[in-house]
């Protein structure tokens, strides 16, 4: 199975970078036309919309979007409050926009982090998730067990005085796997999860418990295993005190030796990576 | 500028209506005028050391009102103090020393009272920049309070009628004839200056001015000219057409926090702040005024009447009110329950100093603090065991920041493991931290706060352990247990000057302090293992040090004594009192690690 893997990764990395950039692209995009006033509703179809009309037509998941202190998942109970609400974005406050859609059988799921105006917190926020993009890399090549960077990231943040937020998420995973989809002319959703996706994981989960992996990276103990290869698509989430910010993207995880091969972000070519760079510049 | 009178002071007097005002100023006439006003039984005297520290910064106006101090009273005196003769006096004083310009108004008691009538009459508008009250509510917001309450007496309002009817007491007195006259220019008025230092801890010296019985033998007009008439028929167009602070002192024995409740329907530009102390604030709390009359004028004159709001970006927390513009000293700041206080700190506008022996984790606290609301903030990298160090800080703060308003003792460290395996240098470490750390700080910052006599708050963190015996934990168990009870000591011997000091004790809470717990008797490796296995419990628990800086914050408001945060705190602390023995069961167990 690994070696049909390596044949076939030319083209289905290329398959899997244009689908994260054209998630990226339609991120910037909806950003763009958010104005004090939108729902979060209206910004999660505003997504849907620009992706339909680009011939997505199945889903990892349908796209979300967090404004204000939802983008730190203030008080949320159930994963149910994951879900748009009718809150509305007002000048100054963060937003997240999360979506994970399907495209010629390829997935991406990414996030995109920003706020409508000023926010001095958020910018500071944005800038301090560069050094988990480094950190997550390096202890990924370097063979670690996932548990136990997952913890480091966690270390991290509290250094940094945030809070892990993926901890809110489904058994608090900080990432998860994604593969190609098989491309269906019906694919219903459970609780706006794709369910071809969703089979996926399950028979990633399925065979990783005979093997000893999980396509989850989670804090608990089942996680507790070097890097499977595949893609990840890793998620920080940090919050501060009502603020949230993440990015999300592709990790190619290989077999190969080679420590530059044996990990890579899908693509350095990303609206938060330009932004970190450009940063730099300025400084 | 304390206990010297009104030295430097020019004074003049302004012709009006048939009296002559008696009018001091301080400060550069090129500036902008701040006009002090005093309430009753008062002189303008009652301002001395407000306008002090004032005077660097503004032009500094007080007077004495008709038939107060150097003024002199109008004849007949019936009739003679109506809001209106009064609005007559403030609107000549006000073209007397700052023709050209607006006029920011500071009134206190019925200095306030007036100023309200000041700030909501048409013929007004344009003399007054703003209006910062303090104990003296607008008699029409008073009567319409009061009419709401009788029109629809719920049971919580008429609760608050009955509370405020009984401090009103003082009002019903002063409507009788001749006696109160006799009352003040007999006994009371000898007393009187004894009463207030006892009743209401103002600091004796030269005030009250020797003037008070005439003073206050006049101002019974003050009452008898307005109150009935105002409360009968208050104006129903009392807005206010300048911004207001108000200053609320939540241990005024005259006034009900409660007066304050409607007043943003009146009051478009409203900023609250409120002070632990009694009704005689000018006398006890003139730092924390003068810095808030400062702050809240100076932002109107940056940014002008219509841009206040967007001038300072508001702090925005619950405890705004109450913290804001104080100096908050946090040590062990630079993670854990000590950052999460800083930056609840922080939110709600304090200036903050966060204290660590991580320079770097403070330096990040006080990056972050100030990006969320912290007008100023200080990282200060001190061991807090070092007594030398803690000297030099205690000096640096004074002299650069100033005299700390809350000082929350926060640095601890952990140890566990068995006593017999505890040598003496893991008891010396943990005591230095846990219990020194705690006394350099009381010592230190706890005598700047009394000897600067304008009260303070102490926090102390201790521990569940404090109460909680266990043998994992003996040697941290007792330097909590002894925080503890240094903090209740502490608490009784500063009543007096108005210093709260309060006790956290916190349970298990999700912070970094299992990952550098100290194992005694493990070796390094046994050690590594411990520590994550705890922080993994610790994790899994997972109680947010967040929760324990807002137990914090409300500590400080209510000035509690002894907090315990997290259920498993407070269930021991109950069974500490209701059954000991169970306590001590639970402290022999031994839980698998």
């Amino acid at each position: 199975m690994a070696a049909r893997a390596k044949d076939e990764r030319a083209p289905d990395m290329a398959g899997f970078r244009e689908v994260q950039r054209l998630a990226y692209a339609c991120a910037e995009a909806v950003a763009a036309r958010l104005v004090p006033g939108v729902t979060e509703r209206e910004a999660a179809r505003m997504q849907r919309d620009w992706l339909r009309e680009r011939g997505v037509c199945d889903w990892f998941h349908l796209p979300f979007a967090w404004f204000g202190d939802r983008t730190a998942f203030t008080g949320l109970k159930v994963p149910l409050q994951f879900f748009p609400t009718h809150r509305r974005l007002e000048p100054g406050m963060p937003f997240i926009l999360d979506m994970a859609p399907v495209y010629k059988g390829f997935t991406a799921d990414i996030g995109y982090s920003g706020h409508l105006g000023h926010n001095p917190l958020h910018e500071r926020l944005l800038a301090d998730l560069e050094a988990h993009r480094e950190l997550i890399l390096r202890e990924v090549r370097e063979r670690r067990p996932l548990r136990g960077i997952y913890e480091d990231v966690e270390r991290l943040m509290a250094r940094q005085g945030y809070a892990n937020r993926h901890r809110a998420y489904p058994f608090g995973v900080i990432a998860h796997k994604v593969d190609r989809v098989a491309e269906r002319p019906w694919s219903p959703r459970v609780f706006g999860f794709g369910t071809q996706s969703l089979k996926g994981l399950l028979s990633d989960a399925v065979h990783g418990h005979r093997e000893g992996w999980s396509p989850l990276w989670s804090p608990y103990r089942f996680s507790d295993h070097p890097p499977q290869p595949g893609l990840w698509a890793v998620e920080p989430h940090l919050g501060f005190r009502g603020t949230g910010a993440k990015f999300e993207e592709i990790l190619v995880v290989t077999d190969s030796r080679d420590p530059e091969e044996s990990a890579y972000w899908l693509d350095d070519d990303l609206p938060h990576v330009r932004r970190w760079a450009a940063e730099r510049v300025a400084a | 500028m304390s206990g010297q009178g009104l030295t430097g002071a020019r004074e003049r007097w302004v012709r009006t209506g048939g009296v002559e005002l008696c009018v001091a100023e301080l400060g550069d006439e090129s500036r902008p005028t701040v006009v002090l006003v005093h309430g009753y039984p008062d002189s303008k005297e009652v301002w001395t050391e407000v306008a002090g520290r004032l005077a660097e910064r503004w032009h500094v106006v007080l007077y004495d009102v008709r038939g107060h101090g150097g003024s002199t009273a109008p004849k007949p005196l019936r009739g003679g103090f109506t809001l209106e003769k009064l609005t007559d006096d403030f609107l000549a004083v006000a073209d007397a020393v700052s023709p050209d310009r607006p006029v920011h108004l500071v009134g206190h008691d019925w200095g306030s009272v007036q100023s309200w009538e000041f700030a909501t009459v048409k013929r007004t508008e344009g003399r007054i920049a703003s209006f910062t009250s303090m104990s003296g509510p607008s008699l029409d917001h008073f009567g319409h309070w009061i009419k709401q309450r009788m029109s629809r007496p719920t049971p919580r309002r008429v609760g608050q009628l009955l509370g405020q009817g009984a401090k009103s007491w003082y009002v019903y007195m002063l409507h009788t004839p001749a006696l109160p006259e006799l009352a003040w220019r007999g006994p009371l008025g000898k007393r009187w200056p004894r009463i207030l230092e006892r009743m209401e801890k103002v600091p004796a010296g030269d005030y009250p001015t020797p003037s008070l019985p005439d003073d206050a033998a006049h101002g019974a007009w003050l009452y008898r000219d307005n109150v009935r008439a105002r409360l009968s028929r208050p104006r129903a167009d009392a807005y206010a057409h300048v911004p207001v602070q108000l200053i609320t002192p939540t241990g005024d024995a005259f006034l009900s926090e409660r007066l304050y409740d409607e007043l943003d329907t009146w009051v478009p530009t409203l900023v609250r702040r409120s002070l632990p102390a009694k009704h005689w604030v000018p006398r006890t709390r003139p730092d924390q005024l003068a810095s808030w009359i400062n702050e809240f004028a100076g932002s109107i004159e940056a940014g002008g009447e219509e841009g206040h709001a967007a001038a300072s970006p508001a702090p925005t927390g619950a405890y705004a009110e109450r913290f804001a513009g104080q100096l908050v000293l946090v040590t062990g700041a630079a993670g854990g329950i000590g950052r999460a206080t800083a930056f609840a700190f922080a939110e709600a506008g304090a200036r903050v100093v966060a204290v660590d022996r991580d320079a770097e984790g403070a330096s990040r606290t006080v990056e972050l603090a100030r990006l969320i609301g912290a007008p100023e903030a200080w990282g200060e990298a001190v061991d807090v065991s070092d007594e030398q160090a803690m000297e030099k800080l205690g000096e640096k703060v004074a002299r650069e920041y100033g005299v700390v308003d809350v000082l929350v003792n926060n640095a601890g460290i952990g140890l566990s493991g068995s006593f017999l395996e505890t040598t003496s240098d893991d008891w010396k470490n943990v005591l230095d931290v846990n219990l020194w750390g705690v006394i350099h700080g009381c010592r230190i910052f706890g005598r700047q706060m009394a000897e600067r006599g304008q009260g303070g708050h102490i926090v102390n963190t201790a521990s569940a352990a404090a109460y909680q015996p266990s043998r994992l934990l003996p040697a941290y168990s007792t330097s909590k247990a002894a925080v503890l009870m240094l903090s209740e000591c502490l608490r009784a011997e500063l009543a007096d000057r108005s210093i709260g000091v309060s006790a956290i004790c916190p349970g298990i809470v999700n912070t970094n302090i299992t990952a550098t717990t100290r194992f005694a008797g493990a070796d390094a490796e046994e050690e590594e293992r411990l520590r994550k296995r705890t922080s993994r419990l610790y994790g899994k628990r997972n109680y947010p040090p967040e929760k324990v800086a807002e137990a914090i914050l409300k500590a400080v408001v209510r000035n509690q004594a002894v907090v315990p945060v997290t259920p498993e705190a407070r269930g021991a602390r109950l069974l500490s009192r209701v059954s000991p023995g169970a306590l001590r069961g639970i402290a022999r167990m031994k839980p698998p690690l």
